[in-house]
């Protein structure tokens, strides 16, 4: 398994006007690991995620998913194959109760136009239970999650991730906003949704202590440009990394 | 792929206070359907004066569920909804025109001074057959609408809808094939039809069967329609559809089967309201968009939009109050309509039902398990 590349980003630019977000990004996400994403604020780590999902369209460059190019396709077609994104700004179904929107989130890639009017059966109710478990959310599944705390939010919304099946799950910030306390649970589902789920995992996280405990591979952006890559031993002992996060310009 | 978590103390179902208010729900809503249905079956022979009223009630109840479908279920505020509507009672007149033999240039260029001689065989044909064209055209109008307008968000929707509505009744208004602004007189019901004997005024007991049934099964398709994924889907597109987007999920064929199911009704309603009021003509009639076109947002906001039996509450009470301010308040019976809007999008926006989920959540399976108040311990909320 190991060794597969599952996405390869080769060359990404993208400007927003005169703003160069993104400038010959390259980047492999190997098949089974956790790969990181560093880099300080506005270094371009989201522009590269919306990228990759489909949300807009590169201006230069190649992004392949299982060795075929994505990047002239729309987001929901790159979702229904199996690449998943979660949101900085947590983004789940507000007015429905936490089963609902998990009962929503099962995958679609295999939906025809009938499968519109079809009902969630036991096994996707039964799974729905399950993952709000394990995110520990079960307890209050029949609340509308609008009213759930930031937290529960960003839980409900990776636990729905984990409904749709993904074959790789790209995470914006999975623990910002979350207590402290919670993060080092939050960290033992991400690996468990890695190895017991099989889930490949794309990480940004500003958390270095989180991502340096998680990643296999680690990748740092500034200023839009690919910094550094290898080991997180290797990029957090990197001069230039230390320098982007301190300012040393 | 396991994803089978630890399921310590659960038991896979939901539980059993949850189950309750469900269990509940279902009986309140069996209940209030059969109160309904048997006002709907004893109603005009109990107000034999108000049939006309009560024939417009369920029109209005039908107004209210198509535009809750799009407004309140996936949040699209369509203010254009009124323009099926008024396309199905002009395909459904053309026709039954048709059907009867005529050609339809000549009938409408005739100002109904025409002499229609049709069979009753040939009427009653060429009014289900209307319905049914109207209808099914209808659906195709919306998908091919929905194309063009699903790109619009917000209220751009609805602007961008409404000005379907306005357009359609002014190019209507300039199509003499179809009568113009001078309308189509339509066929008149068979004098000697007695489907309803004794009724003394067979035609309103015709039409009003009509419409309690054309009400009736838009209730119970959307009630079925909502208890799928569907309306699921829908739900979510209202609450972010950028996130269903990204989900994966196919957001514009679930918008455009709301729209056509809209389309469909609303169709089959304006084939049932023309025949009704016998002359039809664009602007008053066929696209009333201030007045039906507006009167389904307000029924469905009132009632509590995003929830089945919302607009039909909201139907009826906005019926009932409009006919008893119009009766007993003339000259004051668009002030008191506008006051109720007015109250109603100041005061509670949410609506009766919405208002009452709100006041009684565990009534409408909102619950917490574990929480102290109810005692039992079944959640396994340790994160």
């Amino acid at each position: 398994m190991s060794g597969k590349k599952l996405i390869e980003v080769n060359g990404v630019s993208k400007s927003y006007g005169g703003v160069v977000a993104n400038s010959n990004i390259s980047l492999d996400v190997e098949d089974g690991k956790i790969t990181g994403l560093i880099g300080p604020n506005g270094s371009g780590k989201t522009t590269l995620f919306n990228s990759i999902v489909g949300y807009h369209p590169i201006d230069e460059g190649s992004i392949k998913f299982e060795g075929e190019e994505i990047s002239k396709l729309r987001v929901q077609q790159i979702a229904r194959r199996g690449l998943l994104r979660t949101f900085q700004q947590t983004r789940i179904y507000g007015k429905m109760n936490c089963v609902d929107n998990m009962l929503i989130s099962i995958p679609h890639r295999k939906h025809g136009f009938f499968d519109m009017f079809g009902t969630n059966g036991k096994a996707d109710r039964d799974k729905a239970e399950h993952l709000l478990e394990f995110v520990g959310l079960y307890s209050k599944r029949y609340l509308p999650s609008g009213d759930l705390s930031f937290g529960q939010q960003k839980l409900l919304e990776f636990a729905m991730a984990l409904m749709n099946e993904p074959k790789v799950l790209l995470l914006d910030e999975p623990t910002a906003g979350i207590n402290p306390t919670l993060i080092n649970g939050l960290i033992d589902r991400l690996k468990r949704a890695n190895t017991d789920f099989g889930i490949t995992l794309l990480v940004i996280e500003h958390n270095m202590r989180v991502i340096m405990n998680m990643a296999d591979k680690v990748y740092c952006l500034a200023h839009g440009e690919m910094l550094s890559s290898g080991s997180p031993d290797v990029v957090q002992n990197d001069q230039r990394v230390i320098d982007a996060y301190l300012g040393a310009h | 792929m396991s994803w089978r978590a630890r399921r310590e103390g659960i038991s896979g179902k939901p539980g059993p206070r949850h189950m309750g208010s469900v269990m509940n729900a279902e009986r309140r809503n069996l209940i209030s359907q059969g109160l309904l249905l048997a006002f709907g079956l004893i109603g005009p022979f109990l107000f034999p004066h108000y049939i006309q009223q009560i024939t417009l009630l369920w029109i209005m109840v039908l107004f209210a569920l198509t535009w809750d479908a799009m407004g309140g279920q996936m949040g699209y505020n369509s203010l254009g909804n009124i323009f099926f509507f008024g396309a199905g009672m002009y395909i459904c007149a053309v026709t039954q025109i048709m059907v009867a033999g005529y050609d339809v240039g000549e009938y409408t260029s005739a100002f109904g001074a025409i002499h229609v001689d049709i069979s009753d065989g040939q009427y009653f044909a060429g009014l289900f057959l209307g319905l049914a064209v109207a209808a099914v055209g209808c659906v195709f109008l919306a998908i091919i609408l929905g194309r063009i307008f699903f790109g619009l968000r917000g209220p751009y929707f609805a602007i961008g809808t409404l000005g379907i509505a306005l357009a359609a009744g002014e190019l209507i208004g300039a199509w003499d094939w179809v009568g113009g602004g001078s309308g189509i007189s339509l066929p008149l019901y068979p004098a000697e039809a007695d489907f309803f004997p004794g009724s003394g005024d067979d035609e309103s007991m015709f039409f009003y069967t009509l419409a309690l049934i054309a009400a009736v099964a838009t209730f119970l398709f959307y009630q079925w329609l909502y208890s799928t994924r569907f309306g699921l889907a829908v739900n979510a597109i209202r609450d972010d559809e950028e996130k269903a987007e990204g989900m994966g999920i196919h957001t514009l064929r679930y918008k455009t089967v709301a729209w056509a199911s809209s389309a469909f009704f609303m169709a089959i309603a304006g084939g049932i309201h023309g025949n009704i009021i016998h002359f039809i003509e664009p602007l008053e009639v066929a696209f009333p968009t201030v007045t039906f076109g507006i009167f389904m947002v307000a029924m469905a906001l009132l009632g509590g939009k995003g929830t089945l039996w919302g607009p039909v509450i909201g139907a009826i009470l906005f019926h009932v109050i409009k006919e008893v301010t119009w009766t007993h308040l003339l000259g004051w019976q668009w002030i008191a309509l506008g006051m109720i809007i007015i109250v109603n999008v100041v005061f509670f926006q949410q609506g009766i039902l919405g208002w009452m989920k709100e006041r009684w959540p565990e009534a409408f399976g909102v619950t917490v398990e574990g929480a102290p108040a109810q005692g039992s311990e079944t959640g396994g909320g340790s994160n």
